[in-house]
């Protein structure tokens, strides 16, 4: 009876977290695009508590995003306060284009994240640039989705 | 001592006829010339010998097979089954009887002879006119026995040359990027090989990333770009020694380099601040010269082969376009105006062409374009493609091709392939592991 009624209950447990993967799932091919920039968690670290360390771009494009900017400044307001610690922003682009202009577009997006971070008060000779172009991508999928995870800056911890 | 060695040029028996037998280039593979490759004849004492040096049972049958499969992958030679050939290598390289060729429909015939004199290799090759029944070319070298595959390219190329009229490129060799590993971290190593896949060698470890080789003119050098120490800057390798040096003292990374058609520069492009432009340096006074000067992305640069102009790519229209310009940077002019982004423009070796690569609508073409931008042609379309390298001769491109992965991001493979400019004979180009961005070397003899 007892063993029953635990298969029963494992039962629907199971049962709702195939419903509750199939949400999730759902999510990820919709929810995590907004006019082409990845807005989702999936790739995310985080410097210190709350201070994610990656900024995403539109397909071509280096212009920071709303979101984007708010997590710089909160970089920015991190490396105010830890002012031994210098960073290394690294630029990457999707696979969606040719090698070589992906490596200059790669410094270009790293270069508008520091250049917000500068103007937030972190000193330059803290950051220095570096681009991957294509060639280290988060997502090995050839997809819009993890092409959107790929295209990025991230700011890493150099000391 | 890879591009110096003992070749000798024996004996040059004047041609006596003219080039009866004509194979229609402009037309790619759509009638290969068939022609028969009779294994050269070997005698049984210089075969012991080749034996014991080369471990090699026949080398006349193996230099011969290098032939065959050189004329079948040019797509405009059909060589035919051995099974039917009458007349033993020895007797058709003495004289061929013309109607037993003809009978298996041959048009043209290559016999020889290879012979083991003083510790080096004599290979004596004829061409023969089948239907005219007359010899169209004798030639005869001596090299050192290790040379052997190259004794089979280079009679290629004079086959090629006689019975084309265009020069060969038979005798070349490719560097390239071998790849391995997650598509998130590949490891990359630089490797060069025989432009028919043999005699394949790594010239880096691995150990760090590395990209885009292009041979000096004279194949002795390599310009790459490295990121070791994590500084990616442009690089330069000496193939025999193995000595490598940056180039140029940067404070940022250089990218995408090529060397002028003379050998005295290299250009490249250099990033600072978000904005990559191209600048050119001498590697003999090490003197740098800027040579874009705009807040755009200037990349991908190749000199005309007259060394007086440059093709780059820049997205200083909003997109990525094809432009060219004079060597001094002046005369900026954009050549690409068809719809979507155009990117690595090269310069053909003839002069007349730029080959490039297209994105439109999610597709990678490869394509050519007169160098006012006039009759684009595009020869290969897939989901990823790009860089393509000429052959020598401006006849063939070489370039690489990435899969696309499947919902689990498995899948994913890079390869090497070419095309005829005249958009037949697409082929894969095996490679021992999985490659990337091709450059085809010059004539390594001439």
């Amino acid at each position: 009876m007892n063993l029953r009624k635990t298969l029963k209950n494992g039962f629907l447990v199971l049962l709702a977290s195939l419903v509750l993967t199939a949400c999730a799932t759902q999510k990820t091919t919709t929810g995590q695009l907004q006019s082409d920039v990845y807005t989702g968690s999936d790739s995310v670290e985080y410097l210190a508590s709350g201070v994610a360390d990656r900024v995403f771009f539109a397909t071509n494009e280096t212009v920071l995003t709303t979101a984007s900017r708010e997590t710089l400044r909160k970089q920015a307001a991190w490396l105010r306060k830890n002012s031994k610690i210098t960073v290394v922003l690294e630029g990457h682009a999707d696979e969606r284009g040719t090698r070589e202009y992906n490596l200059a577009l790669g410094e270009r997006r790293a270069n508008s994240a520091k250049d917000y971070l500068l103007t937030y008060g972190v000193s330059s000779d803290r950051i220095s640039v570096l681009s991957y172009g294509k060639e280290r991508p988060v997502d090995s999928g050839s997809n819009p989705l993890a092409w959107s995870k790929n295209r990025r800056s991230v700011t890493v911890k150099a000391n | 001592m890879l591009f110096r060695y003992l070749f000798i040029l024996l004996t040059l028996f004047p041609l006596k006829t003219f080039a009866l037998i004509e194979v229609d280039i402009t037309r790619g593979n759509l009638n290969p010339l068939p022609v028969a490759v009779s294994p050269l004849s070997i005698e049984e004492e210089s075969k012991n010998n080749f034996k014991k040096i080369l471990d090699i049972d026949n080398l006349g049958s193996e230099i011969s097979a290098v032939v065959e499969n050189n004329l079948r992958q040019s797509g405009l030679f059909n060589p035919l089954s051995k099974n039917a050939f009458l007349q033993k290598p020895d007797i058709a390289n003495l004289k061929p009887r013309f109607e037993d060729w003809n009978l298996i429909k041959a048009q043209a015939l290559i016999t020889g002879k290879v012979t083991f004199v003083d510790e080096k290799l004599r290979v004596e090759f004829r061409l023969w006119d089948v239907l005219a029944g007359k010899e169209m070319m004798a030639l005869a070298f001596t090299t050192v026995p290790s040379n052997w595959r190259r004794v089979g390219h280079i009679i290629t190329d004079k086959v090629y040359e006689r019975l084309t009229g265009e020069n060969g490129y038979f005798d070349t060799r490719i560097i390239y990027v071998s790849e391995k590993g997650p598509k998130t971290n590949r490891i990359k190593k630089l490797a060069i090989m025989d432009q028919d896949g043999f005699n394949n060698k790594y010239l880096t470890l691995g150990n760090e990333l590395v990209l885009t080789p292009r041979f000096s003119p004279t194949n002795q050098m390599v310009t790459y770009l490295s990121y070791f120490r994590n500084l990616p800057r442009v690089y330069l390798l000496d193939i025999e020694t193995g000595l490598q040096e940056v180039v140029g003292d940067f404070p940022g990374m250089t990218f995408a380099p090529r060397f002028s058609p003379d050998g005295k520069k290299i250009i490249m492009s250099f990033a600072k601040d978000g904005n990559s432009d191209i600048y050119t340096m001498d590697l003999e006074n090490r003197i740098v010269e800027r040579i874009t000067n705009h807040p755009s992305i200037d990349t991908s640069p190749s000199f005309s082969p007259d060394g007086k102009y440059i093709t780059f790519n820049s997205d200083r229209s909003g997109y990525q376009q094809i432009y060219i310009m004079s060597k001094n940077g002046k005369d900026v002019k954009r050549i690409s105006f068809g719809n979507g982004l155009y990117g690595t423009p090269v310069w053909s070796p003839r002069g007349d062409l730029i080959a490039f690569t297209k994105l439109h609508k999610g597709k990678f073409y490869i394509g050519v374009m007169r160098t006012d931008g006039t009759g684009e042609r595009l020869l290969t379309e897939n989901f990823y493609q790009e860089a393509p390298s000429w052959s020598p001769n401006g006849r063939v491109l070489i370039f690489y091709r990435e899969t696309k992965t499947n919902s689990k991001g498995e899948g994913f493979s890079a390869k090497l392939w070419s095309i005829d400019l005249t958009g037949y004979n697409e082929k894969m180009v095996e490679t021992e592991t999985d490659a990337s961005d091709p450059s085809w070397s010059s004539l390594l003899s001439n």
